[in-house]
């Protein structure tokens, strides 16, 4: 009796239990939210692009991944960046994606969320708030815009500053053109880049 | 902006451990009290881990989590309650060979050789993170489980001589 392999089956089964590790994490981010220990709350939106990944700081959203990147690695850098106290809180995120999926619904021309523009500066983020006034449906070449952020001749700074977007499609940097009317470049690829001007009624 | 310690998401230690955590809560804790304890654990190690080191997560949060359950044990203690059913560990079922009388007498142990026969045996832990997890050396949790262990064959002989005289 009781030698150790028996002690060994008692035990697991005893304390085996499927865990619901998303219901766990979606407590713990409430909970932590409430207590303002949660830096970093993300969530997973489906949209006609693909798979986003949606994360967002007490002070609102700082970054939106494309489909075409590596969550571990986007998580990994916000965590090195901002802080690695991060949760998978989708309900944080609730505001969020309604309004991303208002907006490919086509029933919303311009976003609300509070956004953290803590990952830009300088002249990355003059350039990002430029592109943030552009109106749903306009365009702008990327001289304008680095005019408009106060360097007029700087417009290859502008397509690296728009490039470095953490949060594209809010921001949209889809927006910014070549001035013959090309489309330029886009960190999502040029697919998605087109797409969200055909939504937009510009292609 | 200064890099952190650390630049793992503590998403990645609860989809990691959150599992071993919860097998250790449900061998200590009655079963009622475990998803709270649990999601204790986390906020805990959630406000604490910008000062973590990142060595052996696991048995970081198994410390954790056994602070947890002792503080839950005490605030038990504080507020007794007539209606509470008696301490009931997660019934273990038999369909696949176990024993549940075995760990009902591994209920009654001492809660320290308890915690250590739970991650020896539950979550086939090495002594060495037992006793990481316990805040005692490797030697200590080795003998602990072996005093566990010698106790149980102990309770069962008994047993076994009772049913004998009836």
């Amino acid at each position: 009796m009781s030698t150790e392999a028996d002690l060994k089956r008692a035990a697991v089964a005893a304390t085996g239990a499927d865990l619901d590790i998303a219901a766990l994490s979606a407590a713990v981010g409430r909970r932590a939210a409430a207590a303002d220990i949660l830096d970093l709350a993300y969530a997973e939106v489906d949209s006609p692009l693909g798979t986003l990944l949606a994360v967002r700081t007490p002070v609102g959203l700082v970054h939106l991944g494309y489909p075409n990147r590596s969550r571990e690695a986007q998580l990994e850098r916000l965590a090195a960046r901002v802080s690695p106290r991060i949760i998978e809180a989708p309900a944080e995120l609730d505001e969020v994606r309604r309004e991303l999926d208002e907006y490919f619904a086509g029933r919303r021309r311009h976003f609300e969320v509070a956004l953290d523009w803590q990952l830009t500066g300088g002249f990355v983020r003059a350039v990002l708030e430029r592109t943030a006034a552009i109106p749903f449906g306009q365009t702008r070449t990327y001289g304008e815009i680095a005019a408009a952020a106060g360097s007029p001749r700087a417009f290859r700074a502008a397509g690296s500053a728009l490039g470095a977007n953490p949060i594209p499609i809010v921001v949209p940097c889809h927006r910014v053109l070549r001035s013959g009317g090309a489309l330029g470049g886009y960190g999502g690829g040029l697919d998605v880049k087109r797409e969200l001007l055909e939504l937009e009624g510009v292609l | 902006m200064a890099e952190r310690s650390t630049a793992t998401p503590f998403q990645t230690l609860i989809d990691a451990h959150a599992g071993a955590v919860h097998a250790f809560l449900r061998g200590i804790l009655p079963a009622s009290d475990v998803d709270d304890v649990l999601q204790e654990t986390m906020l805990a190690a959630l406000r604490a881990y910008p000062g973590f080191d990142g060595s052996h997560p696991r048995a970081w949060l198994l410390t954790i989590a056994r602070r947890k359950a002792i503080d839950e044990h005490r605030a038990r203690a504080r507020r007794p309650d007539p209606l509470a059913a008696p301490e009931q560990v997660a019934a273990a079922g038999d369909a696949d060979g176990s024993d549940p009388e075995l760990w009902g007498r591994v209920a009654a142990l001492p809660p320290k050789q308890r915690a250590a026969v739970v991650l020896r045996f539950a979550l086939d832990l090495r002594y060495r993170e037992v006793g990481e997890a316990l805040g005692c050396s490797e030697a200590a949790a080795r003998r602990s489980v072996h005093e566990a262990v010698r106790a149980l064959r102990a309770a069962a002989a008994t047993e076994t001589t009772e049913e004998v005289r009836r």
